[in-house]
C-alpha cells in the first residue's frame, strides 16, 4: 500500500509517527511545503516570549525519515490531486501515486480585508515568529490585532520582551469563545498589570506606518503590528478535487473524506460540523487515522474531542474548557471571583458531572477539573471542595495541648501521645528520656520537635499546678 | 567477655550486625538477655527495635516438612535431591527451576547462582528481585553501564540542596533514611499524599501510570527554562539532541491534562532543580513498578543529565533499593541473565571467567532464562518447569495476579520451600526446609550505597534448623559437588568470580566491612562516588536515551473505574511473612485496608470501617475502608503485606526489565457490609 500524506506540520508529522508505530512495511510518502523539519507550533508563543528556544520546537529529527523509512518531500507544495488516477501533483510537476492520501494541509492566518494588511505581520508559523521577532528589536511600540488565545499569548510575549503593546480586540471581552464576561474582564486585568493595554469593542480600519487606525477615526500608534485575527482552514486542493468542503474538509468517524481513498485530519478537517484549532484533536484523529488506515484497529472511530484551552503567557494561569456560556437556566453554575488577586474560577455542571470551566488565576485545581471534564467522571456533592482543594480537610492538631492522647505522634515507632504522657508520668523529663523508653524519635526523628514540646508542655503544667 | 552459657540464653555475645529488613541496612547490636535485646548504633524504625522477637516466634520452623509431615533432614534431602535428579532425568534441566530473594545475603545468592547453573545445570533461576529493582537496574545500565543503586554515599543527601523523589516513600520504607532529607528541599512525586510527601517542600500527585509523561513534561520545562548544564552535556553524555527532539511534544499544558500535576507545580519543581547547587533524584518502586518502568526512569535519568547531575560530587541519580540485599542478590547470578560480579551470562568474556572459576567447561553453563513472573508463569505448564526450589520467597502474597501463580505453584510435580517461618508459599511446599534467620548467620549484604556490610551471628540457631548455605552443600553433594557452606569460603569465592566485573567484590578480603564496590584490590579503598570521572559505558560518556509516554496496561473504564495502586506500610516488610508475626508490628498495623478518598467514598456511599470488595479481571480481595484524602479521588490504594492485594495487580511485564505492573490497574469496589466504627 502507497500512503501518500500532504501536510508535514503537527498533524501530518504525527500521523507518520502513528503509522510506523503501527506498521513497518507500508509505503510511506509526505509532502510539506514548508522547506523545514515539522515543528511544535504549540510552542510558538513561548518561542515569541523568549521562554522557549527555537531549537526547541523541533518535533521530529532530520535523520527521523530514513531511520523510519518515510519518504519526504520538503519544501515541495502539493497543488493538485487527481482521483481518477489517484495522483497529486506537485508544484514542480513531480506526480507522486498513492492508494491511500491523508490531507492535513493546517489552516491559514487570516488577513482581514483593510488597507495596509501587508505592512502587519501574521502570526503563524515559526517564519512568523522570526519576523516578528526581528522587527520588535528596532520598534517602540508594538499593536496586536484580535484578542484570542493567540493574539493574547502574542501580545503577552511582547510586553514580556519590554517592548510596549496595546491588543486590539473585536468583541467585547476577550476570548469570547471561552470566557464569559466577567472572566474576560478579569484577564484584561491581569494583562494590563503586565504592561499589555487592552482596547475591546474596537475595530480596524487601517493598518499605517505609526499605527492602527479605528473604524471611529482614532490611531491607536505602534510600528509594529501583529495579526492574530483567526485562521481558516486550507481546503483549497479538496475543493478543486471536488471533495465535500464546508468550513473544512468534511469528514465521517473513520476521518474519511466522501472519496474512501481520501482522508483528512487537523485543522482543515471538519467533523461533525467542528473544525478543531487546537492540537490535542488532531492528534487524537492521526491515531484513530492510523488505525484505520494500517487496520491495526480497523473498528477505530473518532467521536469528537473535548477541547480545553490553555493559554501559555507568563504569569497568567488560565484554563477554560467546554460550555463555559451556560447560564443557571440550563446548569448548576459555582462561581468564585476575586479580581483583586486576578482570580475567577467557575464551574458548569450538568447531570452531576462537570460540562465546562473557567480556571483563571493560580489554581491546584486545575489539573483535577481538567481530568473530572475530560472523563465526564462524577462529582462529589463538595462543590467548594472542588475549587478550592484541601479546604475540606479537617485542620490537624498538632500543639501538645489540643492534640488527643490517640494521636501518634511518632510513626517510625507507634508512639502515642498518651504514651508519652505516661512516660513523662513515671519520670522521663526530657525527649532523650522519652526516647530510651518509647523509642520515638529514634526512627526518621523528625518528631523530634513534637516529643520536646509535649514533654515540655507536661513539664510547664507540673509546674502550673506545683 | 564471655559470658557463661545458659540453656535459655541462646545468645553468644553482644554483636554488632544489621537489621534484617529493608536495604538501608541500619547498624544495631544485638545484646545478650533472657531474649534478645536490640540496640540501635544510629537509628532504628519499628521493625528494626522488634527485629529480634521473630527469633523466639512460636511460628518458627524447626523440622522439616515432607508432604505436610515431619522429616528428618536426611529423609528431606535424600527425597528433594532424587526428585530433582529425576524430573530433570525426565524432562531435560529447564524442568528444574530455582527462584530466590533480594533478602538472602551474597554468598546465598551466589551460590544459588551456581547451583543451579552448574549443579542442576537449568537456565530457570529468577528471583523476587525482579518485583522490585528491576527497571532501574535496566534504566541505570542503559544510561551508565552500571546500576549500582546509589552511586554516592546516602549523606550526600542531607548535604544537597534539592531532593527529587519520584515514586518512593522512605518516611515508611527506610524511616532512618529521611535523617538525610531533612536539610535539602524537598519534591515528591507520588499519587498519595504519603509520610514522605508531607515532609516535602513540593509534592506532584499525577494520575497513576502517568510518571513518564510528567518526567517528559519536566525535562520539556528544564529546557525552556534554560535550566540544561550544556558544558556537562557536552562533555560527559551523548545522545541529548534525540532526547530534546523527543520532549517537543510534551509541553506542560499537554502533561497537566494527562497527569493532573497544575503546570505551576511543574515550573516550580523545575526552578528548585534549576536554582540548586547540588541536586539529587531519586526513583522508588513507584516510578519502576510498571509495564513501561525502564522508560519512566529512563526519563527521570535524561533529567538528571540535563541538568548535570550524575558523576558530579553531591549530585546524582540514584534508586531506593527496597530489600535488604536488593543490590548484591541482583549482581551474584541469581538473576536469569546474570553471572557474579553483575556480568551478563550471554558475554562470552563473562561465561568463561565465571566457569573457571567454577572448574566447569564454560559450555555447559546455561544461557538467559525466563524472568520471575515468566518463570512463575510456566510452572507446571507443558514446556515449563516441573519442581521448583524456592529460597526466601513469597510469591502467592508478592507476585502479581497472585491466585494465578498459587495456582502454577499446585500444579508443580514438586515444590520445595526453604523458609523459617510457615510462609503462605511454603504451606502449599512438597517439602519445607527450615533454615537459619538473619541473627543466626554470617554473611555478607550489599545496601543501597552499595556498600558491602557483614552481617554477624549473634545467637546460635535453634536446635534442627541449617543455613541456607548448609541446605545447598547437602543438595550439591547429593549430586556429586563438593561445596563449602561456610560463608566465609563462599564470599572468597564470590571475590573471585567478582573479579573484573562491573560489581567488583575482589579487594573486600579479611575483615574489610563497609566497603562500597567496585573494590578491584585488597589495597583498594572501595569506591563511595562511581562515575566521577567516567561512566561505565564503552566511550565513557552516558547515553541519553529518548522514550516515549504511553498508557497503562489497563487503563480504567466503565466496568473497572478506578486506579489501584500498592505500597508498602511502615509496619511491614516486604510479604510480611516476618512482620505479620511480630506482635508490636501487627498491634501498628493489624490488617488489610483499602484507602479511599472521601468523594469517592461519597459516591460509593462508603464508610470509614465498611467492609468493601475490590475487584478487578484478575480477581478480587476484602478489604476495610479507611477514607483519606491523601488519595486522589480517582484511585485507591492497598498495602500489599497481605495476601489479597496481588490477586488484583496486572501481571503486564516491562518489555526490558520483565518488572509487572504492581503500581497501577483497574478496579471496581463494593461495599460488603457496614463498619463497626462508622
Amino acid at each position: 500500500m502507497r500512503l501518500l500524506v500532504i501536510g508535514n506540520g503537527m498533524a501530518g508529522a504525527r500521523l507518520l509517527g502513528e503509522v510506523r508505530a503501527r506498521d513497518k512495511d507500508i509505503e510511506v510518502t509526505v509532502l510539506g511545503a514548508e522547506s523545514r523539519q515539522p515543528y511544535n507550533r504549540v510552542l510558538l508563543s513561548n518561542v515569541l516570549a523568549g521562554s522557549s528556544g527555537p531549537d526547541q520546537v523541533r518535533l521530529l529529527d532530520p535523520t527521523w525519515y530514513g531511520e523510519h523509512d518515510v519518504e519526504a518531500h520538503l519544501g515541495t507544495r502539493a497543488v493538485q490531486i487527481d482521483r481518477q488516477t489517484r495522483t497529486v501533483t506537485a508544484a514542480d510537476g513531480r506526480r507522486f501515486p498513492y492508494d491511500v492520501l491523508v490531507l492535513a494541509t493546517g489552516s491559514q492566518a487570516v488577513v482581514p480585508p483593510i488597507p495596509g494588511a501587508g505592512r502587519a505581520l501574521p502570526f503563524r508559523t515559526l517564519d512568523d515568529c522570526r519576523a516578528i521577532l526581528a522587527d520588535s528589536r528596532g520598534s517602540a511600540r508594538a499593536v496586536v490585532i484580535g484578542g484570542g488565545l493567540l493574539g493574547i499569548e502574542a501580545a503577552r510575549g511582547l510586553a514580556g520582551r519590554g517592548l510596549p503593546v496595546t491588543l486590539l480586540h473585536l468583541a467585547g471581552h476577550l476570548m469570547e469563545r471561552q470566557l464569559d464576561a466577567e472572566a474576560g474582564l478579569v484577564l484584561g486585568e491581569t494583562l494590563a498589570g503586565l504592561g499589555v493595554d487592552i482596547r475591546t469593542g474596537v475595530s480596524a480600519a487601517e493598518i499605517l506606518p505609526e499605527g492602527v487606525r479605528l473604524d471611529d477615526g482614532s490611531l491607536v500608534e505602534g510600528d509594529l503590528v501583529v495579526l492574530a485575527c483567526g485562521v481558516r482552514p486550507e481546503t483549497e486542493l479538496a475543493v478543486q478535487a471536488g471533495l465535500e468542503v464546508r468550513r473544512g474538509v468534511v469528514v465521517d468517524d473513520e476521518l474519511r473524506t466522501d472519496d474512501p481513498a481520501v482522508f483528512a485530519i487537523g485543522e482543515c478537517a471538519e467533523h461533525d460540523g467542528v473544525v478543531y484549532g487546537l492540537v490535542a484533536p488532531a492528534w487524537e484523529q492521526a491515531a484513530v487515522a492510523a488505525d484505520v488506515i494500517t487496520g491495526a484497529a480497523k473498528d477505530a472511530r473518532y467521536r469528537g474531542s473535548r477541547q480545553v484551552t490553555r493559554l501559555k503567557a507568563k504569569s497568567v494561569e488560565l484554563a477554560a474548557m467546554g460550555e463555559t456560556h451556560l447560564t443557571e437556566e440550563h446548569a448548576e453554575v459555582v462561581r468564585f471571583s476575586h479580581r483583586a488577586t486576578g482570580t475567577y474560577r467557575k464551574l458548569v455542571i450538568r447531570d452531576g458531572r462537570l460540562v465546562g470551566a473557567i480556571l483563571l488565576g493560580e489554581s491546584a485545581a486545575v489539573g483535577t477539573l481538567t481530568q473530572l471534564y475530560d472523563r465526564g467522571a462524577p462529582l462529589p456533592g463538595d462543590r467548594a471542595g472542588l475549587l478550592f482543594p484541601g479546604l475540606a480537610g479537617t485542620a490537624v492538631a498538632d500543639s501538645p495541648v489540643r492534640m488527643p492522647d490517640s494521636a501518634k505522634v511518632c510513626q517510625c515507632n507507634n508512639v502515642t501521645k498518651g504514651q508519652i504522657r505516661a512516660c513523662w508520668e513515671s519520670g522521663a523529663r526530657d525527649a532523650t528520656a522519652v526516647a530510651a523508653a518509647t523509642r520515638a524519635t529514634t526512627g526518621c526523628g523528625t518528631c523530634r520537635d513534637a516529643v520536646e514540646g509535649i514533654v515540655g508542655w507536661l513539664c510547664e503544667q507540673e509546674g502550673v499546678s506545683a | 567477655m564471655k559470658r557463661p552459657k545458659s540453656t535459655i540464653d541462646r545468645v553468644i555475645a553482644p554483636t554488632l550486625t544489621h537489621c534484617p529488613y529493608c536495604a538501608l541496612q541500619c547498624g544495631m547490636a544485638l545484646i545478650p538477655g533472657e531474649r534478645v535485646t536490640v540496640e540501635a548504633t544510629d537509628a532504628l524504625c519499628q521493625k528494626g527495635w522488634t527485629a529480634a522477637d521473630l527469633l523466639s516466634s512460636p511460628d518458627r520452623l524447626t523440622t522439616p516438612l515432607l508432604d505436610g509431615g515431619p522429616a528428618t533432614w536426611e529423609q528431606a534431602l535424600d527425597h528433594v535431591a532424587a526428585r530433582l535428579q529425576e524430573v530433570r532425568a525426565a524432562h531435560g534441566p529447564d524442568a528444574v527451576a530455582v527462584f530466590g530473594g533480594g533478602g538472602l545475603t551474597n554468598e546465598k545468592a551466589y551460590q544459588l547462582g551456581k547451583f543451579a547453573r552448574v549443579a542442576l545445570g537449568t537456565s530457570q533461576i529468577d528471583y523476587n528481585g525482579r518485583f522490585c529493582m528491576s527497571s532501574a537496574a535496566a534504566a541505570s545500565i542503559r544510561a551508565f553501564g552500571a546500576d549500582r543503586g546509589l552511586p554516592f554515599p546516602v549523606t550526600d543527601l542531607a548535604a544537597a540542596d534539592v531532593v527529587l523523589v519520584a515514586g518512593g516513600n522512605p518516611a515508611e520504607t527506610m524511616p532512618p533514611l529521611v535523617r538525610q532529607l531533612t536539610g535539602p528541599a524537598l519534591i515528591v512525586i507520588d499519587p498519595r499524599r504519603t509520610a514522605t510527601a508531607k515532609l516535602a517542600g513540593l509534592h506532584l500527585q499525577p494520575t497513576p501510570g502517568t510518571d513518564l509523561a510528567l518526567a517528559l513534561g519536566l525535562l520539556h520545562l528544564a529546557i525552556a527554562e534554560d535550566a540544561i548544564d550544556t558544558g556537562y552535556v557536552e562533555r560527559r553524555t551523548t545522545g541529548f539532541e534525540a532526547v530534546r527532539t523527543s520532549v517537543s511534544p510534551w509541553w506542560p499544558e499537554r502533561v497537566e491534562r494527562l497527569t493532573g500535576v497544575p503546570v505551576a507545580a511543574m515550573r516550580k519543581a523545575v526552578q528548585m532543580l534549576k536554582n540548586a547547587d547540588k541536586a539529587v533524584v531519586l526513583t522508588g518502586r513507584g516510578a519502576e513498578q510498571h509495564a513501561k518502568g525502564t522508560d519512566t526512569v529512563t526519563a527521570f535519568i535524561n533529567l538528571a543529565l540535563a541538568l548535570g547531575l550524575p558523576g558530579t560530587p553531591g549530585s546524582g541519580y540514584g534508586c531506593l533499593t527496597g530489600q535488604g540485599n536488593g543490590q548484591g542478590g541482583r549482581e551474584h547470578g541469581q538473576k536469569a541473565d546474570q553471572l557474579p560480579g553483575y556480568r551478563r551470562i550471554d558475554d562470552p568474556a563473562a561465561r568463561a571467567h565465571v566457569a573457571a572459576v567454577w572448574g566447569v567447561d564454560p559450555a555447559s553453563l546455561p544461557g538467559p532464562g525466563r524472568s520471575a513472573y515468566e518463570l512463575l508463569d510456566a510452572l507446571g505448564t507443558a514446556g515449563g518447569p516441573r519442581a521448583l526450589l524456592l529460597f526466601g520467597s513469597n510469591p502467592v502474597v508478592s507476585a502479581p495476579g497472585s491466585a494465578h501463580v498459587a495456582e502454577r505453584l499446585k500444579a508443580l510435580d514438586l515444590l520445595v520451600v526453604v523458609d523459617f517461618v510457615p510462609s503462605e508459599t511454603a504451606r502449599i511446599a512438597d517439602v519445607v526446609l527450615p533454615s537459619t534467620q538473619w541473627a543466626e548467620e554470617d554473611g555478607t549484604m550489599t545496601n543501597l550505597e552499595g556498600r558491602v556490610q557483614r552481617r554477624r551471628r549473634a545467637v546460635a540457631p535453634p536446635a534442627g534448623v541449617k543455613t541456607d548455605l548448609e541446605i545447598i552443600q547437602e543438595l550439591a553433594r547429593r549430586m556429586g559437588h563438593s561445596w563449602p557452606a561456610d560463608p566465609r569460603e563462599v564470599f572468597d569465592e564470590l571475590r573471585r568470580a567478582s573479579q573484573g566485573g562491573t560489581a567488583d567484590y575482589a579487594g573486600i578480603t579479611g575483615e574489610r566491612d563497609g566497603v562500597f564496590w567496585p573494590c578491584p584490590a585488597p589495597d583498594h579503598p572501595g569506591t563511595p562516588r562511581m562515575f566521577l570521572d567516567r561512566f561505565h559505558t564503552p566511550d565513557g560518556r552516558a547515553r541519553f536515551v529518548p522514550v516515549d509516554h504511553r498508557p497503562a496496561a489497563e487503563e480504567t473504564d466503565a466496568d473497572y473505574p478506578v486506579h489501584l495502586t500498592t505500597g508498602r506500610l511502615l509496619a511491614h516488610y516486604q510479604s510480611g511473612a516476618q512482620t505479620r508475626r511480630i506482635a508490636p508490628l501487627v498491634a501498628a498495623a493489624p490488617e488489610p485496608y483499602v484507602e479511599i478518598h472521601p468523594d469517592l467514598a461519597e459516591h460509593l456511599a462508603i464508610g470509614a470501617g465498611d467492609l468493601v470488595r475490590v475487584s478487578s479481571r484478575r480477581g478480587c480481595v476484602e478489604a476495610v475502608a479507611r477514607i483519606s484524602d491523601a488519595i486522589r479521588s480517582d484511585t485507591v490504594f492497598m498495602p500489599f503485606h497481605w495476601e489479597g492485594a496481588n490477586r488484583l495487580t496486572n501481571p503486564a511485564l516491562d518489555p526490558t526489565s520483565r518488572m509487572p505492573e504492581f503500581k497501577v490497574c483497574a478496579v471496581k469496589l463494593d461495599k460488603l457490609e457496614k463498619g463497626k466504627a462508622a
